[in-house]
């Protein structure tokens, strides 16, 4: 005796949270049966095993079933297979494209292609996160990297709008994308310690303010690509470490600010020259795609590290990094006041968020 | 030309990618009608095409518009090679037909394939221009509106209800066509979509004919069903209740209701001289037919309400085997003739409703129903409807004798059914045996729809339809007669089986509960008539088994009458199926039910009577929980309030309980031991453990949750609006060869137990909820399979029952509305009716002393029908409820002016129209209307303010990657979501929002694992709907004294 088919259909597509969690997060239907079963839903209603996973399976089914749609959601609000209310709908959204911060920080920045799928057997293994799941997400990423590589207009908008998404998850989204197309190098044993977040938040920073889109917000990947005249301006900020004079007047304006008001002053004057260098060079070097690709680890490697090892706190960080760049506006033969805001302010964000254990 | 239909392709939406090379679609679309075929340009390297065609215009004749759908095809172009279909649409033009239906049907409609299921949207708009056709022959029916519903539909008055209607056709099965070998499968299903299509359209219009003959406008009750016979073809057939029915608008008076002008001729005919040798309670629904059956059959006749035909055996079509010799005669004059007449339609005094305005059913006989055992290969001319004709005047003659033999006149709550295995077919037949209120018989019509207004109507008392109708002395079969428990005047049987809702106006106690019986008897396998014998053998005992059972099952619940009633026996090859469904409830009138005895065939036995004396003290302890748990608190008390209009449950006379008391359990038990009544068990009977050990199994539902398979749960009145309307199938392997009866009932037992654990689990958030008209269907699709669909809603209710207010409310009030709504209290008058005895009073806004009288005329009145049987009698019975009715002007006079005032109340067109725009928007939040579907005839805490039309729809769907799809559960599971895609799709088209009375007709799934291959078939029908929220505090009093009703609807997820 077996049961050869078994299906409930209800006229309002009947889902349950807890079990589309189970699903999203690629557990089986026997192992999600035994989740259900620890949580105790059996207690609330008298009911067997077998109840619940014809319950389980069944909802498994509808999620399948839905799954065509949850790819294109904008779909999901007027096909007529499912009936479920809208708030559901946002729901069932929401959860589809929100994604694991381990497993994400593993393919941020690289390359969205059938190779790195291969890989994920691996990231699986080392986060924790079941492989199912790992290829919804990865699936996701490419999906929404697909769809709004083509269109104009300001990349968040356009992913929350395409996949009717909660404005936090389009701004993350955006971020992947940006990182992807970029490709960023964020696996490098000395980025280890920077999570999703920081590195979303920087993606917001670039994205508003060195993208083509900054200035100009009707451009194809317009948010997605830096402005290459931006990029090129960058160079003309090499005078600041090149011409001897100007250094040194940085430097003195700049410690006549700090003066007092640091433990860490004297690293920090000790330092000046080296972490100046290291910031300007990042600039003008990114003209080149592959540097573009190292922009986080220098970050780290030329300003973040130099000041962790002098232990300066994050207020000196933020002290010296607001009092450097307002220096340089002081600075007479210095003609580049517009770009170099555009490159600190971006800068000096980005290592804020990152400067940390 | 009498009619022009109009259709126009806008746009589609999502369509499938059929160019793999440019993942693009150049669509275009075919509209095809009858023999005219449009076609709209093609929208290139698109798969959101916009057409926005012309309007393609066909001129043809209604009769074509009845039978005919409109078939949109939607194609891909090609160039090179023949164009690919990528799905169609069926239109369903019906509704434009009706003035009062939808105007125009506009939306969007899933792309429907037969292989590929649904692949994308079209967006469609259809009108139709018809013209007055005059002194015609008609072979249309343009006009005749039919309703799913088994009631008179809300916002309709029935001036007259006219009776049975039945048609059948047949067709060749295009899936059994020789040219089938060389088709593909798309073809072959869609030549059979589209044939039922036409053939239900036909049957419709042919139906519609035979009303408008007996001069009626509608059909309600209207049941159609597929028998899918194979070689000898398929058939459709349908059965209805004829009425005339109107509209009630603010505007409209209470009119006079117009005698349409067949119908009085044909009563004329049918007048009481003529049929002077027969009895008059037939009188109105006469008979020219001496039936000779049921003497055959009183033999069989069981105990308790209950009679089972002999299935008898015909193996020709001509009656020319098993009974026929006695049937010869009359079967001959039974013969399908072209021209029936409205007088010949009266000749089966059936009713397809199943609940009435109070006062129209006057007693309940008992359940009636008939089986016959027919072989498909022995048909004479397979191609003609004659032979099947035959077999069902057969078993519906059978019917009628039955009700006679129970001494009712009339039929109600009447359905007809099929199980066909192979060459073998069951025919079966069910309807609860009545008497209707002759005073409504009179004219020869029920006109039931002016009493209100025009007649001086007593209320009859609220136990009438529990008292016998048959005659005391000379009982159909054994029953134990006691006083009715309410009047006590008249007797009423030990317990009531129905296969009708509970009136509205019954008094019942408690809670009532889902019972089922269910049974498996193995059966040899064998061919033709062995096969037929061997199963007509079965069928009598089956139907025995399952009667002790649902007795049993009852009396543990400690309930005393069964509503709804239905009982489906399947057939397999090697085995019969049989599932009994009924609503349980304590009635205030019947004795209160004895317990269940345990006896042991060897007395002195001390192991043995250990045994049994723990199995009774098991019984015992359930029967005590189980009336705790349905709040069964049969009253105790002696003083009956003789002045009070509301019998309170408590307030009842000692005398008559004691009277019971007297004949008690144990007493009554060790009385009836001797006869091996159904309540006593003896342990050494196998069957009988068996029984025992299914009783105790059944467990009753989780706190929280009620079932019934009624259309309302007796005691819950207060629902909430959040509904989840559910379809399920559950298919059973049997892989053990070896299994025996016992086995096998264990099994079936244990599939419909855990398909309701299923359920409750699943609906766990919406406690306190009530799985409604729980509707289960059995198959044995094959060999080792056993199929369970089940089709139900669950409805929220608001847990606080305060047993007071509603009736308080509807007092105080009787506002407009609701008089006008409920002058057939139906659905919505038996939510309070736990209560009320006396709802038909309260409602019509009578003061409550008048009450009192009322009581007392019509407990006179109830023994009189009672006792007529004779012409002379009726006579009597006239002159009575003349007198009477002078007696009562007065009361009369002020219904009617209540009623008067009620329409200068009564909301004018344009508030109904505001109220609908609100609603409108409310149900607009996504871009796709939210279509609710409900098998029961209402929605709570809504009013329906249009019936669109009926929807009536078949589909096929196959597959050949089974495994793909996710084995036969994802295929299902998805062809149903499918199916319900496209009902809803429909009835937003018509600019409906609802769909009531929906109800899964058939569900036929055939698998071929091994080959990667399913098939299944499903045909649905509902009456399309447009309701608003209900609101208004004044007009559903009994709902909104939650102040719930504008909660949010989607709470059902």
């Amino acid at each position: 005796m077996a049961v050869e088919l078994d299906v409930f259909v209800g006229n309002t597509t009947i889902m349950d949270e807890e079990v589309y969690q189970l699903w999203l997060d690629g557990y089986t239907v026997n192992d999600a049966v035994k989740v259900r079963m620890e949580g105790g839903v059996l207690d609330e209603i008298e009911a067997s095993a077998d109840v619940l996973l014809s319950d389980t399976m069944d909802q498994y089914r509808t999620f399948q079933m839905c799954e065509r749609l949850l790819h294109s959601p904008t779909k999901l609000a007027n096909q007529l297979l499912f009936q479920i209310p809208p708030h559901r709908q946002a729901m069932l959204i929401e959860r589809y494209y929100t994604f694991d911060d381990a497993f994400v920080r593993e393919v941020l920045g690289k390359k969205l292609s059938k190779g790195t799928k291969k890989d994920l057997d691996d990231i699986s293994a080392k986060t924790g996160v079941t492989l199912k799941s790992c290829r919804r997400q990865f699936d996701n990423f490419k999906r929404v990297f697909k769809v709004v590589e083509e269109l104009k207009g300001p990349l968040v908008e356009n992913i929350r709008q395409h996949f009717l998404l909660s404005d936090k998850l389009a701004r993350d989204y955006a971020a992947i994308v940006f990182f992807a197309n970029n490709r960023f190098e964020t696996g490098k044993k000395k980025l280890q310690y920077l999570n999703f977040q920081d590195f979303a938040f920087c993606a917001g920073q670039l994205i508003n303010n060195w993208t083509v889109g900054a200035v100009d917000n009707l451009v194809e990947d317009m948010d997605v690509d830096l402005d290459k005249e931006f990029l090129q301006e960058l160079k003309e900020l090499k005078v600041l470490i090149t011409d001897k004079d100007l250094l040194d007047q940085h430097k003195s304006l700049v410690c006549t600010a700090l003066r007092g008001k640091t433990k860490a002053f004297n690293e920090m004057e000790a330092n000046f020259k080296n972490l100046s260098r290291g910031l300007v060079n990042i600039a003008t070097k990114l003209t080149n795609t592959k540097d573009v690709r190292d922009f986080f680890i220098d970050l780290v490697e030329k300003f973040i590290e130099p000041c962790r090892s002098d232990r300066w706190t994050a207020a000196d960080v933020k002290l010296y990094l607001t009092h450097y760049t307002n220096s340089a506006h002081i600075l007479d033969t210095f003609k580049h006041q517009v770009v170099w805001d555009r490159y600190m302010g971006v800068i000096k964000s980005c290592i804020f968020k990152m400067y940390h254990d | 030309m009498p009619g022009k239909l109009k259709a126009k392709i806008v746009a589609g939406r999502h369509l499938p990618v059929m160019d793999r090379a440019s993942d693009l679609t150049d669509a275009f679309v075919e509209v095809k009608f009858g023999n005219t075929t449009f076609k709209t340009d093609v929208c290139p390297k698109s798969l959101n095409p916009q057409w926005n065609s012309e309007w393609f215009k066909f001129e043809v004749d209604d009769e074509d518009l009845q039978d005919e759908p409109l078939q949109v095809t939607v194609l891909d172009h090609d160039t090179y090679s023949a164009n690919d279909a990528i799905g169609k649409v069926y239109i369903d033009i019906d509704p434009l037909l009706c003035s009062e239906a939808a105007s125009i049907i506009s939306g969007w409609f899933p792309i429907y394939d037969t292989i590929h299921g649904i692949r994308g949207e079209i967006n469609v708009l259809v009108k139709v221009e018809l013209f007055n056709d005059l002194n015609r022959f008609r072979q249309s029916s343009c006009g005749v509106k039919f309703f799913c519903t088994t009631s008179i539909p809300r916002g309709y008055r029935a001036t007259m209800v006219h009776g049975f209607v039945e048609e059948l056709v047949v067709n060749e099965d295009p899936e059994y066509q020789w040219i089938d070998r060389i088709r593909t499968p798309r073809a072959s299903n869609e030549a059979r979509q589209r044939l039922i299509s036409l053939m239900s359209g036909e049957l419709q219009r042919k139906i519609g004919l035979k009303v408008l003959e007996m001069g009626g406008n509608a059909v309600v009750g209207y049941l159609q069903c597929f028998d899918l016979e194979g070689e000898s073809g398929l058939v459709v057939r349908a059965i209805g209740t004829a009425c005339t029915l109107e509209k009630i608008t603010s505007g409209s008076a209470p009119m006079c209701c117009p005698l349409p002008n067949t119908a009085p001729a044909s009563n004329a005919c049918n007048s009481p001289s003529k049929d002077g040798k027969e009895s008059p309670l037939t009188h109105g629904c006469r008979s020219t037919h001496n039936s000779p059956v049921h003497s055959a059959c009183s033999s069989q006749r069981l105990s308790q309400n209950f009679s089972v035909s002999v299935p008898t055996l015909i193996f020709t079509g001509m009656g020319s085997g098993g009974s026929a010799g006695k049937e010869a005669g009359p079967l001959k004059t039974l013969l399908r003739q072209q021209t029936q007449t409205a007088l010949e339609q009266r000749e089966f005094p059936f009713f397809t409703l199943t609940s009435f305005p109070p006062g129209f059913l006057v007693h309940v006989g008992g359940v009636v129903s008939a089986r016959s055992v027919k072989l498909l290969d022995r048909i004479h001319n397979p191609d003609e409807p004659e032979t099947r004709d035959a077999w069902w005047e057969e078993i519906r003659q059978e019917i009628k004798s039955h009700a006679k033999a129970l001494g009712c006149h009339a039929v109600v709550g009447y359905s007809e059914n099929t199980s066909i295995c192979e060459e073998v077919c069951i025919l079966s037949a069910s309807g609860t045996a009545a008497i209707l209120n002759p005073r409504y018989m009179r004219e020869g019509c029920l006109d039931f729809g002016s009493t209100d207004h025009r007649f001086e109507e007593p209320s009859p008392p609220t136990c009438g339809f529990c008292h016998i109708p048959y005659d005391e002395l000379n009982m159909p079969f054994p029953a134990q007669l006691a006083y009715c428990y309410q009047c006590r005047r008249q007797k009423v049987p030990d317990v009531l089986f129905t296969t009708i809702d509970l009136p509205p106006e019954a008094a019942v106690t408690g809670k009532g509960c889902l019972i089922q019986a269910r049974l498996c008897r193995l059966k040899k396998k064998a061919q033709g008539e062995v096969n037929a014998t061997a199963i007509s053998n079965l069928l009598p005992f089956m139907e025995y088994e399952l009667h002790t059972q649902l007795m049993n099952k009852l009396k543990l619940r400690s309930m005393n009458a069964l509503f709804g009633l239905h009982i489906q026996i399947s057939v397999g090859e090697n085995m019969l199926l049989g599932l009994a469904s009924a609503t349980g409830v304590y009635l205030m009138a019947l004795p209160a039910p004895g317990g269940i005895q345990i006896a042991g065939k060897t007395p002195g036995d001390l192991n043995n009577e250990q045994h049994i004396s723990t199995i009774q003290k098991r019984i015992n302890d359930t029967i005590a929980k189980n009336k705790e748990l349905y709040q069964i608190n049969p009253p105790e008390l002696t003083e009956e309030g003789v002045g009070s209009p509301i019998p309170e449950p408590r307030q009842r006379s000692r005398l008559f309980r004691s009277h019971s008391e007297s004949s008690d359990e144990l007493s009554e038990l060790d009385l009836s031991h001797g006869k091996k009544d159904a309540f006593v068990l003896e342990i050494d009977d196998t069957d009988a453990v068996e029984d025992i050990h299914s009783l105790l199994t059944d467990a009753s539902p989780p706190s929280g949750f009620h079932s019934c398979n009624t259309e309302t749960m007796p005691g819950i009145y207060n629902w909430t609006t959040a509904i989840q309307m559910f379809t399920s199938v559950r298919v059973l392997r049997l892989n053990n060869t070896n299994l025996t009866n016992q086995g096998l009932n264990k099994i079936f037992t244990d599939l419909c137990e855990n398909l309701l654990k299923s359920f409750y689990f699943k609906l766990r958030s919406m406690i306190p909820c009530c799985l409604c008209q729980l509707n289960f269907t059995v198959a044995v699709p094959e060999e080792e399979l056993v199929q369970v669909s089940v089709t139900a809603v669950a409805m929220t209710f608001d847990k606080d029952q305060n047993q007071e207010k509603p009736l308080e409310k509807s007092i105080t009030k009787g506002g407009s509305e609701t008089e006008e709504q409920l002058q057939f209290p139906l659905e919505l008058c038996a939510d309070s009716s736990s209560t009320s005895s006396q709802p038909f009073s309260r409602i019509s806004g009578v003061p409550e002393n008048s009450s009192v009288s009322t009581r007392a005329a019509s407990v006179d009145y109830g023994s009189f029908a009672d006792r007529c049987s004779t012409w002379l009698e009726l006579l009597r019975l006239k002159a009575h409820t003349i007198r009477r009715g002078s007696v009562k002007t007065s009361r009369r006079t002020q219904s009617l002016a209540h009623s008067v005032s009620s329409l200068e109340h009564c909301s004018p067109l344009t508030d109904v129209r505001s109220r609908s725009l609100r609603s409108s928007r409310s149900f607009g939040g996504s871009s796709v209307t939210t279509v609710k579907m409900t098998p029961l005839s209402f929605l709570p805490g809504t009013r329906i303010i249009k019936y669109l039309g009926i929807i009536n729809m078949f589909f096929i769907r196959e597959t050949t990657s089974l495994r793909e799809e996710g084995g036969v559960s994802g295929f299902l599971h998805s062809f149903i979501a499918e199916v319900f895609a496209m009902v809803r799709a429909h009835v937003a088209a018509l600019g409906g929002n609802a769909v009531v009375s929906y109800s899964m007709k058939d569900c036929v799934l055939m698998e071929n694992p091994n080959k990667n291959q399913a098939q299944c078939l499903i045909n649905v029908s509902g009456d399309a709907v447009m309701c608003v929220r209900e609101t208004d505090q004044e007009q559903m009093t009994s709902m909104t004294s939650t102040g719930q009703t504008c909660s949010s609807t989607d709470g059902a997820t």
